[in-house]
Order: C-alpha cells, then structure tokens, then sequence
C-alpha cells in the first residue's frame, strides 16, 4: 500500500509558522546560537584588519611599537570567537535534537489516538517516514541551516562594510562580481538537486534489482534467465553510473565557477587596488584576503535557501499527521469522566461484564463505499464463543474491528453491558478486551516485557500459570535466560508456533473479559498445532469471545458461527443448522474438512 | 552468515579485480589534484611578486623561469605601469586550477562509479549462478546488506578517504616547499602546530567513533520501535497499550537525544581548540613574519603569501587525522564481499550433453539427504513414460519437492545415490542450462518479478509476440482476469504495483512457464490456490495444447490427480503406491483413503471429532 496520495496543501513561508511553536523551548538556546553566529562572523571579518594593522603598522614603520598590546588583543578575540563558537555549537546541536526530539514525541503521541482508517490508508513506511526523518530535517533547518545562513550573511555584510569604509571604488568594484556568483551558483544548485534526487531514485532501483536477483534466485534458475536479469542489472547500473558521472560534472562546474568568482575578484583587487600597496600594503593584503573569502558564503547562503524549499514538504507532511483528526474519537464528557488513552481515570470505570450487542448496526468502512453491515442485530451475552467463517479476503475482521471499537457502526449502536460503546472511553474497552493476531506481533525486548505488554502489574507466579495454561512452560525451559531471554526485533527469534503460544499468553495475562482472536493459518509442526488448538479451548472459556475461525473444532463448537462472503454476513447459527442447510458454509466446511483429514492422512 | 578466514592474497586481487577500469582515472585524478593544489600555491606567489619586485620595487628572490616570464612581459618597471597583466597572470592560474578542480571532480566520480558498477556487476551475476544451496543457506537481508552498504564502504573508501588523504598530502607537501623556498624560519614556525593537529585530530576522531556507532545504534532501536508500533498498531490498541507505548518511546528518544547532547559536548570542545590552534598559528605568522620584516629578512610581499599558504592549510591539516582514523572500517567490508564472492558457481560436470529431453524420466534408486541432514529421499526408483503425465501424492517432508529440484539440478545428485536419467541420458552429464531450459516449472509460492504482467510472462523471450503471450495467458485462465485490469497487460505487478491474489499470481506463474513450451513441466502444488473449476480448466488447455509434454503434477487434490497416466504417493521419502487412479483407488492404501475422505461429503464420511 502506498501514502494516500492527496495533493499537500501549500503552506505559506515555506510553513515555518507551523514550527515556531516548537522553537518555544529553546528561545534562549536559539538567542545564544544566533547571538554565537553574529560575534562569530564578526571575528571572520575583524582578523583581515588585524592582519592590516601588522602590515600598516609594523611592518611598513618598521617598529616593533605595541606588539606586546596588538598581540594580547589578538589572542583575546581568537579566545573570545572560539568560547563564542563553543556554545553556538552546543546551543545549536541543542535546538537541533530538542526540536527533532519534540516533534518526533508529538507526530508519536499523535499516531496512538489515529484511527485504522488512517492506517489502512497510509502505508508503514510512508508513517515512519514522517516520524524519523521529517522531523530530523526540521530539527535541521532551524539549527543548523539558521545558524550558517547568520553567520555567513554576517561575514559578507561586515566585509562590504568595512571595505566601504577603506576605500568606496575598489569595494564596489569587488562587490560587483558577487551577484555574477550567486546567479550561477542559483542555476547549478537546482539542477543538481535534480540529479541528486535521481540519483537517489536509481539507487533503491539497485537496491530492488539485488533484492529481487537474491530473492527470486530459484527462479531465476528455473527459468534459466540469468542472463536477462543480468542484462537488466547492467543496464541500471550503467545508468546510475552515467548520472552520477553527470552529477560529478555539474558538481566540478560548479566548484570551478566558485573558485574562478574568487579569482575574478583577487585579479580585480590587484589590477585597481595594486596602487594601494605602494603605500598601504595592510590595506591591499585585507581587499584581498575579503575578495577570496566573500565567495563562499554565497553558496552557503543559497544552500541554505534551497534546504529551506526542500524541508517545506517535510513541514507540510507532518503537519498533515498532526493535524489528522481520528475518526473514532471520544466525547469531550467522556473523556472528563473516565479520561483519555493516556490520563485514564480509572476510578470512575465500571466493570466490563462481557455483554456484547449489535442493536441495528449498519456500517461501511470510511475509505470503502459498499455498505457491509445493514441493519445487523445480534446478541452475544456474556460467554458466548463466537466463530467467524468464511475466505480469505472475505471481511472476517470487520465484526471484529467494530467490536473492539477500531471502527464505529455507520448507524446503529454497539452495546457493551447494555450501554452504547460510545458512552465510555476507548481505553476502558481495550482494558478488557484480549487480541490474538493471526501472524502472531510480538515487540523487541525480553520475553517478560511481552508477556506484561497487557497488564505490567503481573507477577511471576501470574506468568507462569498463564504459560502453563497454554502449555507454553516448554517455549521458555528452553531459552538460556528464560523470561529474560531478548526475543529479537518482532520476536525473530522464535520460531511461529512459539510467537503463536506467547502471545496467547500474553492474551490471558491481561484477563480480557472478552477475547479477539485470529486464529493462524500459517503452518507449524503437528505437536505445535495440538499445543495450540488446546490453548485456544483453554482461553476462550469463561469469556465473550470472537474466533476468526480456521479449524474446524474451534467452528464445531462455537455457540454462533456468521459465515461472512464478499463482506456480508450471508449465514448465521449453530454448525448443526448450518450443515443442514446445506449453504456456503457446507461448502466451505467440506473443503476444510478434507484439507485437513487429507494432510492428517498423509503425515 | 559465518566468516570463514579469507586469504589476504585473495582480498588484494579481488580489489584489483574490482578496481579495473578505474586504476587509471585514479590515477588521472590524482594529477589533476596535484595540478589544483600546484595552482593554491602559485596565486600568492603571484601576489608577492607583484607586491614586493613589480610594486614594491624590491629585489626579491624568484625562480629562473619567473624572471625569465617576467622579462619577456617586459620587465618588473613595466609590469608596475601595467598591472593588469599581473592580474591576467592570476586569471590564467585560476583557469589552471578551475581546469584541474573540474578534472579532478569528474575523473575521481567516474573512477569511483566504474569501481562501483564493475563490484555491483561481478557481485549480482555471481550470486546469479551461485548454487541453489548456497542461497537456501544465507539470509537475503545479510546478502542485500553486503551488497549495497559494504560496497558503498569500499567505494568511500577507495573514492573519498583514499584520493583526499592523498590531495591532502600532496597539498601540504607543496606548500611547505613553497614555504621554505621564502623563509625557513618562518616555515618551522608555521607548521609547528601542524603534527599535533593532525595526531589530536586522528586521536579524537578514533575515540569519538564508538561514540557516535552508540548513537547510530540507538536511532536504529528508536526507528524500529516506531516501526514495531505501526505494524503491531491492532495488538497496541487492543492491548490498550498507548500510554505505555508513548512512555518507552518517549524513554528511547530522550536517551538517544541525550546521548547526541553528551556527543556535542566533546565535539565542540574541539572543534574550540582547533579553533584557538589555527589562530595561533595564523597569529604566530603575523608575529613573526612581522618582526622578520622589519629586520629585513624578508619581504611584505612574502610575508602575505605566508598568511595565505597559512589559510590554505588549515582545513585539510584538521581533516586527515579524521581520513585517517575512519580508514580502517574498510577491511571488513572488503572482507564480507569476498566472503561472497568466493564461493563456488554452479559448475558445468559430466559431459555437458544437450541431449534430447523428450525421452523417459527414470529415477533409479535415487536416495537424498541435506548436508548430513536425515534422508529426505529414500530408494525412489520409476519410470514416467515420454508424453505421459505423472501425479505425486505427499504430505509436507515426504521430498515430492526434493525429487523435483533434483530433477531440476537445483540439488546436485552426489554420485552413488542413485541416477536421474531423461531418454537414457544421466541428468549429470547434461549441461544445466540446457537441462532447465526444457524443463518448465511452477511452485507453490511463484515467485512475479516487479514489472508489468506482459514482461512478466514473457520474461524468457523479450520479443515474444503479444499473442503468444495472450495464448499463455488463456491457457492458464489468466487472459480475462488480466483484461479486467484498468491497464491490461501493462499492470505492474510486486511492491510498487497491484498486489496479485495467491491463484493469480500462480496463474501467471504457470502463462510464463506455459511460453517456454518445455517437453517437461513440472507443476509443484502450484494449483491450490485456485479453485477446483479453474484447475480443471487449466488442466483440459494443457492436455489440448501440450499433449506431448511430459507434465508432472504435484498436488492434494485427488481430482487433479486422478487424469495422470501414473500416480505416485510419497510417504517420508519412499515410494509407498505407485499405479493409476482406478489401481489406487481400491489399493487400500493411503490413497484410497484420501479418495474416500475426498469423494465423500462431510456429513457420511465421519465428521472429525
């Protein structure tokens, strides 16, 4: 799935009034970080007139007469600039991560109250995308971008002023080649933002070539087409190769216009400035010494006005995020009495009995425009088992997303015990409620931390009647640090089956009164397959449970099987009535029945 | 993936490997450098000389060929009248050094980029024929890694840290000659600091690397835990987990920030010192290039050239120690490509025969293991008939897939296990390419590359004609789903395009194989993910279409099987029945079983307890 490609709306100033808030924190790291880049270039233009004061003085009198003095003020502005510049580092880094830090949490924070909706519509990447790196390149922009734009700015306007002072003609003189080197600089730098991005571009393109060359590999031979996915490979990375080489070219043209602007301006200051050395040596070293070092500014300057072009998308996507509205949300009186998913109040909730009713639901999914529920009633007391049937891509999970309030009915109402869903906080719903996924989710860290994910107060004793229960002790006996053990980055340490029976664990733990879950399709050894199908009779007893159902026990038994086709729920009742009926879910239950007694067969 | 030691004879020539059709534009850049850094030295010489011989009307000592330039202009009088030519002297080295700048840019990117596409190349078409096995036993994700951060580590190594520390080199030794031909008093004074420079800056560099690896790390864990919480976002919500979910991420992105502030500390101390260092070295030249001024050592002229070649080293001093320092992450990049590229392709053996493939398949008693792993195939001995087709019956391990990558020589068969023949021709002793050429064949999990649905079906012959691939298409039920599609055959498929269901994409798995109009094709389960009337379809083109073929189906569904001229049902790698439909299905074997299991409805066959 790709971002949801709507049009970002243009922000004015390039949507710094969307950042200002955030440099909030840091008024007065940014006032020393500015003040820092000002005494800094102050110090960049100042060091020219020392050194015009050595040749002037010293050097053209031919007396030693103040050194001691000229030295001592010499040292104190190299020691001032360089205690100067230590904090503008250390304040810039500051506003760079502080601010990164800032909008990183809220672009975070912000993603736990969005709705499905928006997930479903915005792919992981694109997300992460803007909560990892479009906050690095803001952090940037307002650090680092601001402090070199000030402080290079400054040096150009210090070195005019002072050279205006000294002598007016030849100054306007140099002066004049600079607009010759920012309008050039302007050109190459657009174009090679371009390059730079294509060249970007073909890189991931070489990425996908290796990716699909390594990972199609046993087709790739069955085939015999590795010549031609050779061929197609060269042919990407001759033309990587050619624009880079294309890059290059423009980079090399432009380092030359850089250095031939500052040339053009020392052989100005020599050819109508050569007089003054005749007399004022100081003054001829000092145009030049401005001459050669007023050209690089330039491209900082214009960098800096590119960087600022660049990271305006990067302001307009996440302000986009952070403006996102979730489409579940819960009242204002809500959340005044029973608090928000972060500042629960815990004390104004009612215990969740597990009564759970569909009173005239109709429902569409908010990005769809079929309707999947119309009128839909049905009652699930407490304890009831609930199984959802039906194919793959057929809409078992929309029950299941409505019950756990992930989505609310279009019309109608969700009761749980008897009251409208809507009229008590999201959280307090989710506090009751177990999920088991079908590819089981399990989160970096220790086997402990996964286990606590739904109730951190459990205690040991707590945790291993909940592995024992699910006969998962065995997925721990063999791990060297036990319940330490680190599980590796989505649990890839463990193998499906074991990652299938911690997170039934893990279910249990936080004593839902009522239970999701999604029953797995992958396939696991056969003993991993009894462990888990006597876990799942084990947990789902004693609570409201909605089963989407793969095996066929689990369908046999439940009190309620809905057999759901195309998105609609086109059966509903007890398997015996619906076997008689000789309806979809006959169908669907032979198939299954001799997939399985075939496999069972054959093993 | 295990390191097993690698010679270092070998990484030397694996990198002059890589480095051919480079080496000389390296080269060639290392001259224009020298050129670039010829031309920093000799703009301020050009500044003394007008200040001090053309200006200052001194004596100062030049260079034979100087005096000999400046005499042919016209003499240091007439060069005080007409100081512009001086000017356009400066001009002339600033095109020098432009020149050379540029050539040195655009010979150092294309050296590196050839580097580059010559590694990315000898990687991909070696790991393009490295065996079957060799990719079952290494991790895609390691494999991707190595090929594209290592190689951009070796690029940055060879491309940047090598040809700056070089530039830089050349650049300080230069200025120094420059230095000394003025003043040697002034030279030892003006490059006292530099050593230490250089050793503080290769000293700090070394020790504030682990620092910043501390901070890459922790990013990684940051970015994964958003990662984590995205993809797991239902198990979050469900959990009720939010609070505690933005409270470790709030944890981690404090920690990490933390860790980048406590970075900023020591990294802008010293930047500070380097700060104070440099301008004590510029100050230390304005001293004493003062006071041997004024006892007429030398010359104002000389003295501003001093300050000049004083600015010009500053940067480069500071860099190398960090070149320096960074030149070691090299070596084990360089070694995890040539962990790759050693290992072995598949080789021709045998007599490399393309012997006719339409014959009888035999297999006589062939047994297979893994790498000392159990036997996966035990005694499998048959004999399929040319033109006829054979059904595979078995459970997950039973090595009905085994039996086909054998077949395939995806497995090499070691000798004295048996012999896989094709019209009498041992399979090792047919050439490979040739083999799987005329040998079709469709998995489970087809494997689409990402381009568009035609490219994808004609991807043996890229001038298929366009009915040929629609005929494919037809003959694999495939032609209207396609047609269906708002862009046809020009759909592209994979991850920047539609997402095919299961049975799609095995339909268009079996059109691609279906062009290729093999004698032998293999169908490896690749019909359960579509349904029973598609698969009945599917099978009635081929025996229309392919009658001559040898076709082997590997399937569960007895309906699939039953047509076949032989089935085999494979029980842990024997054969346990070997006959035709009506022969098993009364055999009182598994088969039967399975038929009866199959045939009957759910309600009389005993529903399961």
């Amino acid at each position: 799935m790709k971002g949801k490609q709507t049009p970002t709306k243009k922000l004015p100033f390039f949507g710094i009034g969307k950042i200002l808030p955030y440099l909030k924190n840091y008024k007065k790291a940014m006032a020393i970080m500015i003040l820092g880049s000002v005494i800094g270039s102050v110090y960049d233009v100042v060091i020219p007139v020392f050194q015009r004061y050595a040749l002037n003085h010293f050097i053209t009198l031919g007396t030693l007469e103040g050194l001691p003095l000229y030295i001592l003020l010499y040292l104190a502005a190299i020691l001032l600039a360089a205690l100067v510049n230590y904090a503008a580092a250390l304040m810039g880094t500051k506003v760079e991560v502080g601010v990164d830090k800032d909008l990183r949490n809220d672009a975070f924070a912000h993603l736990q109250t969005l709705s499905f909706s928006y997930f479903n519509q915005n792919s992981v990447g694109y997300i992460h995308a803007r909560v990892m790196s479009d906050t690095g390149r803001i952090g940037q922009l307002v650090s680092w971008t601001v402090l070199d734009s000030i402080w290079q700015l400054g040096y150009v306007i210090g070195a005019v002023v002072v050279m205006f002072s000294i002598n007016a003609r030849l100054a306007a003189l140099v002066v004049a080649v600079l607009p010759l080197a920012v309008l050039f600089y302007a050109i190459f730098q657009g174009r090679l933002t371009r390059v730079n991005r294509e060249i970007r571009e073909l890189n991931s393109q070489i990425t996908g070539d290796f990716n699909e060359g390594i990972t199609g590999a046993r087709t790739v031979k069955t085939l015999v087409i590795e010549n031609t996915m050779e061929k197609t490979f060269v042919a990407d990375t001759a033309r990587m190769r050619r624009k880079a080489i294309q890059g290059a070219r423009l980079r090399g043209l432009f380092a030359v216009t850089m250095n031939f602007a500052s040339s053009l301006a020392l052989a100005v200051v020599l050819w109508k400035g050569g007089y003054i050395a005749k007399t004022q040596i100081g003054t001829f070293s000092l145009f030049m010494s401005y001459a050669q070092g007023m050209m690089e500014p330039v491209r900082w300057v214009v960098d800096a006005i590119s960087d600022l072009i660049t990271t305006q998308v990067n302001i307009e996507r996440l302000t986009r995020l952070l403006e996102t509205e979730p489409d579940v949300k819960d009242s204002p009186e809500v959340v005044a009495r029973y608090g928000d998913s972060f500042e629960p109040k815990k004390e104004n909730w009612e215990e969740l009995r597990g009564d759970i009713e569909f009173e005239d639901v109709s429902f569409r999914y908010p990005d769809g425009d079929e309707t999947i529920l119309e009128h839909f009633n049905l009652k699930i007391p407490f304890g009831t088992n609930v199984a959802i049937v039906g194919e793959t891509g057929a809409g078992k999970s929309t029950l299941a997303n409505l019950i756990c309030r992930f989505y609310e009915p279009t019309a109608g109402r969700l009761l749980i015990d008897g009251r409208d869903a809507r009229e008590r906080s999201q959280l307090w719903l989710h506090s009751a409620i177990g999920y088991v996924l079908q590819t089981p989710h399990l989160f970096s860290g220790s086997v402990r931390e996964n286990l606590l994910y739904g109730n951190p107060k459990a205690t040991d004793e707590d945790i291993a009647r909940a592995l024992k229960l699910v006969s998962a002790e065995g997925v721990i006996e063999k791990l060297e640090k036990g319940l330490d053990t680190d599980v590796g980055e989505g649990g890839d340490m463990l193998s499906t089956g074991e990652k299938q029976l911690l997170s039934f664990a893990r279910a249990i733990l936080a004593e839902p009164k009522i239970l999701v879950l999604d029953e797995a399709t992958a396939s696991v050894d056969t003993i991993t397959e009894q462990k888990i199908q006597a876990a799942i009779d084990t947990i789902i007893h004693g609570r409201t449970s909605i089963v989407i159902a793969h095996r066929l026990s689990t369908v046999r038994n439940a009190d309620v099987i809905l057999v759901v086709r195309d998105g609609k729920i086109i059966e509903q009742g007890r398997h015996e009535e619906l076997m008689r009926a000789r309806g979809h879910y006959y169908r669907l239950y032979t198939r299954q029945y001799e997939d399985e007694a075939t496999s069972a067969a054959l093993a | 993936m295990e390191n097993t030691k690698i010679p270092k004879e070998y990484k030397r020539q694996l990198l002059w490997r890589f480095l051919r059709g480079s080496k000389a534009l390296f080269v060639l850049s290392m001259l224009c450098a020298a050129l670039s850094a010829l031309a920093d030295m000799l703009s301020p010489q050009i500044i003394r000389v007008a200040v001090d011989n053309v200006l200052g009307g001194k004596e100062a000592q030049i260079p034979a060929i100087a005096l000999r330039l400046v005499e042919r202009a016209g003499g240091f009088a007439y060069l005080a009248e007409h100081i512009w030519i001086m000017a356009v002297a400066l001009l002339a080295v600033a095109l020098l050094k432009a020149l050379s700048v540029f050539g040195f840019n655009v010979a150092k990117t294309t050296a590196a980029e050839t580097l580059v596409k010559t590694m990315r190349d000898s990687l991909f078409a070696h790991i393009e024929r490295l065996p079957f096995a060799w990719h079952m036993k290494h991790h895609t994700g390691d494999i991707i890694q190595r090929c594209t951060s290592d190689i951009d580590t070796m690029k940055n190594f060879v491309a940047e840290q090598m040809t700056n520390i070089i530039r830089i080199v050349i650049l300080l030794v230069l200025s120094l000659g420059f230095m000394l031909s003025m003043s040697w008093k002034l030279t030892i004074i003006a490059v006292l600091p530099v050593p230490y420079i250089i050793i503080r800056s290769f000293h700090f560099h070394r020790r504030i690397g682990e620092a910043f690896l501390k901070c890459d790390e922790n990013e990684g864990i940051l970015s994964s835990m958003a990662q984590e919480n995205l993809t797991g976002v239902r198990v979050v919500r469900a959990f009720g987990a939010e609070r505690s979910e933005r409270d470790r991420f709030f944890r981690q992105n404090e920690y990490y920030t933390g860790l980048w502030m406590k970075l900023a500390r020591p990294l802008a101390q010293f930047w500070t010192v380097s700060d104070i260092l440099s301008g004590i070295q510029i100050l230390l030249i304005v001293i004493f290039g003062s006071v041997f001024c004024i006892r007429g050592e030398m010359l104002p002229g000389a003295y501003i050239a001093f300050l000049s070649y004083g600015a010009i080293m500053t940067w480069p001093v500071r860099m190398l120690g960090r070149m320096i320092s960074e030149m070691s992450k090299a070596g084990v990049s360089v070694e995890r490509i040539a962990y790759i590229m050693m290992a072995e392709e598949e080789k021709a053996t045998g007599k490399a025969l393309q012997a006719p493939m339409d014959g009888d398949i035999v297999f006589d008693h062939v047994s297979y293991a893994y790498d000392n792993g159990p036997e996966i195939l035990h005694d499998v001995s048959f004999t399929m008939k040319a033109g006829t087709t054979l059904g595979i019956l078995g459970g997950t391990g039973s090595g009905k897939s085994t039996m086909m990558l054998l077949l395939d020589k995806l497995y090499e068969l070691p000798e004295g296990c048996g012999t896989i023949s094709i019209g009498g021709t041992d399979i090792r002793d047919i050439e490979t390419p040739w083999l799987r050429h005329n040998i079709g064949m469709v998995l489970q999990e087809p494997y689409l590359f990402s381009r568009t649905l035609k490219e994808n079906i004609a991807i043996t012959n890229e001038q298929m004609p366009m009915e040929e691939i629609r005929e494919a298409a037809r003959a694999a039920c495939l032609d209207e789903t396609i047609q269906s599609f708002s862009k046809g055959y020009e759909t592209f498929v994979g991850e920047r395009g539609v997402t095919l269901s299961g049975g799609q994409k095995q339909r268009a798995a079996i059109a691609r194989m279906l062009t290729q109009n093999t004698p032998i094709m293999i169908f490896d389960d690749s019909l359960s993910a579509v349904d029973t009337e598609t698969d009945a379809k599917i099978r009635a083109a081929l025996e229309r279409r392919f009658g001559s073929a040898s076709i082997i189906l590997i399937s569960h569904r007895i309906t699939t099987l039953s047509k076949a001229d032989q089935i085999l049902v494979l029980d842990k790698g024997r054969i346990a029945e070997c006959g035709s439909h009506e022969e098993l299905r009364c055999g009182g074997g598994i088969y039967q079983q399975i038929c009866e299991i199959q045939s009957s409805s759910a309600e009389e066959g005993g529903v399961p307890a």
